[in-house]
């Protein structure tokens, strides 16, 4: 007997998900736990006031956070208070969102191993350069 | 995908799930703070990410209801810039973590979406809409318009890469 077309579009809705239910529930897990165990003073403590090497130190922290983009942006304010550069704030706040070296494992299993390395490689790059470039804009035009 | 091939991606899904579930443990034994805190973290996220994912098992059926392969073929996979515009508007307007939406773009990947388009749209859920006024509270309303501008850029430039570069060694 043929089945309905709907209930099978749900039905393998459904098991699309059952397959990513453990990797997704095991990233919610590591980033609670890393959520907790790294102090908000982390982010400030480490950059050293050298615009290029912050600008790396920005994107590496970035890539390796991960939450809400809310929380990126109290830390990037908080960052800009202390002194640090619009350059490194820039790529910690693209990397924040761009990155995701926590939700690697989950992005390999479901999208590839190959992808999800070098689309996580390209978007670190990426956000110096989109730091850099966004910094730059903003001299000329204000 | 041949089913060995699926029972062994399942399964290393799982060892993953357990590996943390044991660093879990070992800190209910070792550190309660940090367990009972991440736990009540864990239990925040996830009540957030609920209506996501009922938001993504609608969005996935209906997707294999009407989104067949010639489907994507027709409207993603010609050439011209309207798919860019497409896949930009829908990762701007998608919400929820970025891990819930890999099945539904795993889903359309199988249907034909080239890599490109997936990398554009994981990138462009980098800008949220309804967060853009308190990012102008922390910042400036220039940057953060020149920010945002310069992003869908960045991942125009990332899909096209990422075309270039899963081709090689194909």
């Amino acid at each position: 007997m043929k089945q309905d077309p709907f209930k099978q579009s749900v039905v393998k809705a459904a098991k699309g998900l059952w397959t990513a239910f453990p990797m997704i529930l095991g990233t919610i897990l590591l980033i609670s736990l890393i959520s907790v165990l790294v102090p908000k003073s982390f982010y400030v403590s480490v950059f050293t006031k050298n615009q290029f090497l912050d600008s790396l130190i920005g994107g590496v922290i970035g890539s390796i956070s991960a939450g809400n983009p809310i929380t990126s942006y109290i830390f990037g304010g908080e960052m800009l208070k202390q002194g640090v550069g619009l350059i490194a704030v820039t790529a910690f706040l693209v990397s924040w969102v761009t990155v995701g070296i926590i939700q690697l494992p989950a992005e390999s299993s479901i999208l590839g191993k190959k992808f999800a390395i070098l689309r996580n490689i390209s978007a670190f790059i990426l956000s110096i350069i989109v730091a850099l470039v966004t910094v730059f804009i903003l001299g000329i035009l204000v | 995908m041949k089913f060995k091939e699926k029972i062994k991606r399942i399964a290393k899904s799982w060892y993953f799930l357990i590996s943390i579930v044991f660093i879990y443990f070992l800190f209910s034994l070792f550190n309660k703070e940090v367990y009972l805190g991440s736990l009540n973290f864990f239990k925040d996220i996830l009540l957030k990410i609920i209506p996501v994912f009922i938001l993504v098992f609608v969005l996935m059926s209906i997707s294999n209801y009407f989104i067949s392969p010639d489907f994507v073929i027709k409207h993603l996979k010609e050439k011209g810039t309207k798919k860019w515009f497409l896949v930009i508007i829908g990762g701007i307007l998608s919400s929820g973590p970025i891990y819930m939406w890999y099945p539904l773009l795993a889903d359309l990947r199988n249907k034909g979406l080239s890599y490109g388009l997936i990398a554009c749209f994981l990138y462009n859920r980098a800008i949220k809409i309804t967060l853009i006024p308190l990012a102008i509270v922390y910042f400036s309303w220039q940057y953060i318009v020149i920010l945002l501008v310069v992003m869908i850029f960045a991942s125009v430039l990332q899909g096209i890469l990422l075309n270039k570069l899963m081709e090689v060694k194909k």
